[in-house]
């Protein structure tokens, strides 16, 4: 079993590299925890012993964006914060993806209100969506999951040719 | 005599004439006075020996929409003295919607102040620092006015530019 009995006798595999890189980045994806309200508390449960998201190599929650592939946003976002959101999404570096945590930051929610962004996808690029207000411990695990299924399905070539940030963008 | 009398008393003594309207429903005592004399009443309020009103617990407004007086401004003041809450209200008449700031008798009131003039647009004259509280800085409108829709006004609020 395992990689070890194929490697007993000096062996060796061979596989492509998109494959192993792929395998590796989606077996450790650093989560950045954008925690901006009740989802935030569910986000905690899902990293804690009992729901353990560990098990998916997803487990370091980085408090700063620099270090991280995977924004969980987790909570409802309001026009102010849109701004702020944004500048911590434009600091991690390339590949990233993002996580809609909950109804609020999927579309508003029960927030159908003049402060209320109705949904992230208007100023983020949102890869999966998580239904729930907020969403169970495990279906934030799904959506890891989903993302690492993603993940797996990219070649290195994806990433290649991505236009630097636009000045103005990153000022805001 | 009780606290609520002597508080009546002794604002009606003092300014009799611009005491509008005082109503004691379900032992919440509050008192309509004309918008010129908020400072002043305010100043009496807090610093008369017997009454000490030292503590402004709110400042909010009211949006009566279809009135002719449209706005009134409300302060929820309080005295340690005698644990007593006492409300005071004051209209306002005509645009431009603006009262005097009760900042200078009640540091306290600077940010309930601020919060009023960023939901109603209510002017506070020499308010220290009359900046929004909530709202973005650059945002037109006030949402809690009665004409401004729920769901607010599309564009009025920048978003950051989409990429990819």
């Amino acid at each position: 079993m395992g990689l070890e009995a194929k490697l007993n006798k000096d062996g060796f595999i061979t596989t492509t590299i998109d494959a192993i890189i792929a395998w590796a980045r989606k077996s450790s994806v650093w989560p950045m925890p954008m925690g901006i309200s009740c989802c935030a508390i569910e986000m905690i449960s899902a990293a804690d012993p009992k729901y353990d998201l560990a098990r998916f190599g997803s487990e370091v929650m980085r408090f700063t964006p620099r270090q991280c592939d995977l924004m969980i946003v987790a909570g409802t976002v309001t026009y102010k914060m849109a701004q702020v959101v944004r500048r911590i999404y434009d600091q991690m570096p390339e590949p990233k993806w993002v996580i809609a945590m909950g109804a609020c930051t999927s579309s508003g929610g029960m927030y159908r209100s003049y402060n209320v962004v109705q949904g992230i996808d208007q100023f983020l690029p949102v890869d999966v969506y998580t239904a729930g207000c907020p969403p169970r411990p495990e279906n934030l695990i799904n959506a890891v999951m989903t993302i690492q299924q993603k993940i797996s399905k990219t070649k290195a070539r994806d990433f290649q040719d991505i236009p630097l940030l636009d000045l103005e963008t990153a000022k805001n | 005599m009780l606290f609520k009398e002597l508080v009546i008393e002794k604002l009606k003594n003092q300014f009799s004439d611009s005491i509008v309207e005082v109503t004691d429903f379900r032992d919440d005592l509050s008192v309509l006075i004309k918008k010129e004399k908020i400072v002043e009443a305010a100043m009496f309020l807090k610093n008369d020996t017997d009454l000490q009103f030292t503590m402004c617990k709110d400042v909010t407004a009211i949006d009566w929409a279809t009135r002719k007086k449209r706005f009134t401004v409300v302060y929820h003041i309080f005295s340690l003295k005698d644990n007593f809450n006492l409300r005071i209200k004051a209209n306002l008449d005509d645009e431009p919607w603006q009262i005097e700031s009760v900042t200078s008798v009640w540091p306290g009131a600077n940010w309930y102040e601020r919060e009023t003039y960023d939901m109603y647009g209510i002017v506070f004259v020499n308010h220290p620092d009359l900046r929004r509280m909530y709202m973005p800085e650059g945002f037109q409108y006030h949402p809690l006015r009665k004409d401004f829709p729920v769901l607010g006004i599309p564009d009025s609020l920048p978003l950051p530019k989409v990429i990819k």
